[in-house]
């Protein structure tokens, strides 16, 4: 029964500097199994840096990331005594973790078919004709069958993150993690990914995402994050965390973002 | 003795040299671009100081001296301190190691060349750094690199002409020697000049036809 007591994603506690400058100063949250989880706040506020930090892609200064009670990115080498993962260390836990990326990241030498084929080929250690498999149930959920076979420089803004979005499903992930998935894609092009995601979340996926777009939030996620300055400001529940803020800092980043969105 | 007869006279001691500057362009080629995507590789892998130190100072003493200069010190610099190689073997050795630091710089650009986020997204699916390097970086390197690897084939089968130096039997030597022997200056440089010709524009063909192959559809 403790399982059900242990938060899928547990963050205790994240610092990160970049030299002088504190980008995260002690971020702590969970994520439960099945819940999806919004962090939204103006740039520069840390919730990219903070999304980076749970894969060790910005290995944190402090802090302690934990996913279905197992420490990423550290190990203990004797009691007490802890020690940094290398990236060949970390690999097996980054493949519990999806990730999708404002700029997807695509690898252009591959088909779209390959791209999402490449890790369960790879990594899971599956037969080609089984990676096969699993990328086309991928690329179909993420409607991009029909693109299969097409380079990633021939899609546009939009099927290339939906692509993205399949190759993070073929990890068969415990947790997505979505860093402003929809912020580099033309205006016409951001609904197409957002339905994605919300096909995603009803399928009961959990998910921490880092979004602009406050309606989004409000409809998809079951809990917000306001991070400012490298701290989490306000949380809770969207209709009240987003009809109601608290804070004034919470209040002007809400008009701010409905006045660009009007706009 | 006829035209063609006499034509043949010299030209068959070239074609035979032609297979020496083949050979040795082929050797010095293996070698500088296995040597070079080797070190540039160690350097990508291990960004210490004391790893890119001893690279840093292998390339710039390659390439910042002139290549004949290297070719007198492995064949007469070496035999002085009693390691006598052969002619041909210090021509590969010499132009393969000058080769190697020229690669190194191009393959070094080549893995900057593939933006950050391509090995971040191979890290975060859960590859290895190996993995991520075969899979990810070195495709994406071949493409980026193939037009200035063929530059330098090309530059290197016109260099081994500077191998003639240490007495290695190839185009030049052998044309000097058959200028000396019989005073047919033109007829022997103009044919030497033909079979620089009948090797380098297939291998530029070829290099512009890999690149043509290897490209990314758009």
């Amino acid at each position: 029964m403790t399982a059900d007591r242990v938060p899928l994603l547990r963050v205790t506690d994240l610092h990160k500097r970049f030299g002088a400058l504190a980008v995260l100063k002690g971020v702590s949250f969970d994520v439960a199994a099945g819940e999806r989880v919004a962090i939204i706040g103006p740039s520069g506020s840390g919730k990219s840096t903070c999304l980076r930090g749970i894969n060790y892609l910005e290995p944190p200064t402090k802090g302690r990331i934990e996913l279905g009670g197992t420490v990423i990115g550290a190990c203990e080498t004797s009691p007490g005594v802890w020690r940094r993962m290398t990236d060949t260390e970390l690999a097996p836990q980054r493949a519990q973790i999806g990730m999708v990326f404002q700029l997807f990241h695509l690898w252009p030498h591959l088909t779209a078919r390959d791209n999402v084929a490449l890790q369960p080929q790879k990594v899971g250690r599956r037969p080609r004709a089984e990676a096969l498999e699993i990328a086309d149930a991928m690329l179909a959920k993420v409607h991009m069958s029909h693109k299969a076979h097409e380079y990633p420089e021939r899609l546009s803004g939009g099927q290339q993150q939906r692509v993205a979005i399949a190759r993070a499903l073929a990890q068969q992930p415990k947790l997505l993690l979505f860093d402003e998935p929809t912020s580099a894609l033309d205006p016409e092009l951001v609904g197409e990914v957002l339905n994605v995601i919300h096909e995603l979340a009803e399928e009961g996926r959990s998910m921490l995402l880092v979004t602009h777009e406050i309606r989004f939030a409000r409809e998809v996620a079951n809990r917000v994050l306001f991070m400012d300055d490298g701290l989490i400001v306000e949380h809770g529940d969207p209709v009240s965390v987003l009809g109601e803020p608290r804070t004034e800092r919470l209040r002007q980043f809400l008009r701010q973002v409905t006045r660009q969105n009007a706009a | 003795m006829g035209y063609l007869d006499h034509l043949l006279h010299f030209a068959m001691p070239l074609v035979v040299a032609a297979g020496v500057t083949i050979e040795v362009s082929v050797g010095a080629f293996a070698l500088a671009t296995t040597l070079g995507l080797l070190l540039a590789s160690i350097r990508f892998f291990m960004p210490s100081r004391l790893v890119r130190l001893p690279i840093s100072i292998y390339v710039e003493v390659f390439r910042n001296v002139p290549s004949l200069t290297h070719l007198f010190i492995i064949f007469f610099g070496l035999a002085y301190v009693g390691i006598r190689l052969d002619s041909l073997v210090a021509a590969i050795v010499g132009l393969g190691l000058i080769g190697a630091a020229v690669l190194t710089e191009i393959f070094r650009a080549g893995f900057e060349a593939v933006h950050i986020g391509q090995r971040e997204a191979a890290l975060a699916v859960g590859m290895t750094p190996g993995m991520t390097f075969r899979e990810i970086i070195l495709p994406q390197t071949w493409r980026v690199t193939l037009p200035p690897i063929g530059n330098y084939a090309v530059q290197l089968v016109k260099d081994t002409s500077l191998v003639a130096a240490i007495a290695a039997p190839e185009i030049m030597f052998t044309a000097r020697n058959l200028v000396v022997n019989t005073f047919q200056t033109t007829l022997v440089y103009g044919i030497a000049a033909a079979l620089y010709l009948a090797i380098c524009i297939p291998l530029s063909r070829a290099i512009r036809r890999l690149e043509r192959r290897m490209a990314i559809p758009r």
